[in-house]
């Protein structure tokens, strides 16, 4: 891996004409850079499309402690079996870089955070993981927790880019279950203009949730523990999806590193066989990793050292993700959630030189 | 069910609930555009999966209805973002459970002024065309998708909107509401009746038995 790989991060979300495609083709062992929009030609009619269906909440917000000291709260995980937890930051301009923003007050058990509709949440639990870490009861129905983010909330913002980001900004456009905190943002390429091109081309569409996590907390020993258990439903009717393509013959595309999590998470704590339904997954995937239910990954640019870059190593062998992600660095490619995008998919490169 | 006074919401609720109905209510405007992915968020975390999206919100503008020439501009954009662009966000922020899920209905609630020039009727009857329109384009980008997205003309009933729009019309010629809802169940129970895109006048359509 050369250290002398510059990466650049875009300033502004690249909307999907804008988009670059990095194609790595593990089967035929290539790589080539094109334009996101020709994703849908890529695929062979018979493949699997499976996207994470989580809308990204509005999961900031702005708060004081008993101290009166102004405070961020970022949710962690939204309601579910484990409850609504938190990570505090402290105050200062949510758009400096979390790891140069104060310390959070150290808060615990039975303290009250005062959100700005001036009701109270209560520390209920404080992670052995972190300090910042809390779990809290907000004292309202998750329903009504919701009602307080999309009102006061504003989405977690990025400190790489230019402007602030609006919820709207951080939608996939299929995204509706409220489960996500941070967007699910492989998924940009795929508009609807994108899907319905995969759709006439007998490419086949499923759906998951993933409450795709934080990626940044301030805290850097909680920052080495993520991505934290991630809260998934996986649809019967998706898990047959799979089986029928794969009894076909036909291809599994996994839309983000969420939805690779959700089902080999899915299939290793069932034997290695995907049955679906809901769970937990604390996996985590790397080059070792041998995945058993998805056979490529649509995700974005990660540079070397990532934990995403780490999972597309796990569809490639080494050599090819690296002189694949040499090429991207040289053609400009840009990193992180709004950048650009890397498709990883066996046969690609066939397709490609057949409709060249 | 989602309405923008609490109070009043939470009352029908209530009364819904003491008949047996399983009711949540949401507190939200579709005219103001922060609210759709709200009430969406919230629909979609009590219910689990939306199946069907039923858009009868809908607002007359300014009352008396003014002559279309003294309509202010502002008044006509404030129709359209309650009764077009509303209804629009509210479908596009679910779509994704919709067109590619289960599948699922999407029924807007129309008049017959979306057809007629009724002069006097301008905001209102401008938002109601563009109303079907929408409803007909949704149905055919949608496709394949297994997306029913319907426009129905409930016709002239006995409701608070009608009283504000003709004050002096005869109850005894406007049908009841519960009536007019019964038919559009049974449109909706009836796949092969109406298919997707159409534009169905809830008066010609027979409850079946």
């Amino acid at each position: 891996m050369s250290a002398a790989i510059q990466w650049k991060a875009a300033a502004a979300p690249r909307s999907v004409e804008e988009q670059r495609l990095l194609v790595v083709d593990p089967l035929a062992g290539v790589s080539f850079t094109t334009a996101a929009r020709r994703l849908p030609e890529l695929l062979h009619p018979g493949d699997l499309v499976v996207v994470n269906d989580a809308a990204t909440l509005p999961a900031s917000l702005p708060v004081r402690t008993e101290s009166g000291r102004r405070h961020e709260l970022r949710v962690a995980t939204a309601g579910g079996p484990a409850g609504w937890w938190v990570v505090l930051l402290g105050e200062g301009d949510w758009r400096t870089p979390t790891e140069q923003r104060p310390a959070p007050d150290p808060l615990d058990e039975g303290d009250a955070i005062t959100l700005p509709d001036g009701a109270h949440a209560i520390v209920m639990e404080r992670s052995p993981g972190s300090p910042r870490l809390l779990r809290v009861d907000w004292g309202r129905s998750d329903a009504a927790v919701l009602a307080l983010l999309y009102r006061y909330g504003r989405p977690v913002q990025y400190s790489y880019l230019r402007r602030d980001l609006r919820v709207e900004d951080v939608q996939t456009p299929f995204g509706v279950r409220p489960w996500a905190v941070e967007m699910p943002s492989a998924s940009r390429p795929l508009d609807w203009a994108a899907l319905h091109a995969l759709r006439r081309r007998g490419i086949g569409l499923a759906t998951l949730t993933h409450a795709a996590g934080l990626s940044a907390t301030g805290d850097d020993a909680l920052d080495a523990q993520l991505p934290l258990p991630e809260r998934y439903a996986i649809p019967t009717r998706t898990a047959e999806a799979i089986a029928r393509t794969h009894a076909r013959g036909g291809l599994v595309l996994a839309v983000g590193t969420t939805v690779v999590r959700a089902l080999e998470g899915n299939a290793l704590a069932h034997r290695g066989r995907l049955v679906g339904g809901e769970g937990t997954t604390d996996l985590i995937i790397d080059q070792a990793f041998i995945p058993r239910v998805v056979d490529g990954l649509l995700s974005g640019v990660h540079e070397p050292g990532t934990s995403h870059h780490r999972v597309v190593s796990a569809f490639a062998p080494p050599k090819l993700v690296d002189t694949a992600h040499t090429q991207a660095a040289a053609a400009g490619l840009l990193v992180h959630e709004f950048g650009d995008a890397t498709l990883v998919m066996p046969g690609v490169a066939h397709v490609a030189a057949a409709v060249a | 069910m989602v309405a923008r006074d609490p109070a009043p919401l939470e009352a029908e609720a209530a009364r819904l609930r003491a008949r047996g109905g399983t009711v949540h209510a949401i507190a939200g405007d579709l005219g103001r555009p922060e609210d759709a992915r709200s009430i969406a968020a919230q629909a979609t975390a009590l219910v689990g999966r939306i199946g069907l999206l039923v858009h009868n919100a809908s607002t007359l503008g300014a009352l008396p209805m003014p002559a279309l020439a003294d309509t202010r501009a502002e008044d006509l954009q404030a129709v359209l973002e309650v009764n077009l662009v509303g209804p629009f966000r509210l479908t596009q922020a679910l779509l994704g459970g919709l067109a590619l899920g289960q599948g699922g209905t999407v029924l807007h609630v129309s008049s017959d002024a979306a057809i007629e020039a009724y002069p006097g009727w301008g905001a209102y009857s401008i938002s109601k065309a563009a109303l079907d329109h929408l409803s007909r384009l949704w149905a055919a980008e949608l496709e394949g998708a297994g997306v029913r997205v319907l426009s129905v003309d409930p016709g002239e009933m006995h409701t608070r909107m009608h009283a504000d729009a003709v004050p002096d019309a005869d109850p005894s010629t406007l049908a009841d509401p519960n009536e007019v809802a019964g038919r559009i169940i049974g449109l909706l129970e009836d796949p092969a009746g109406a298919p997707s895109g159409a534009r169905v006048a809830a008066a010609k359509w027979e409850v079946a038995a």
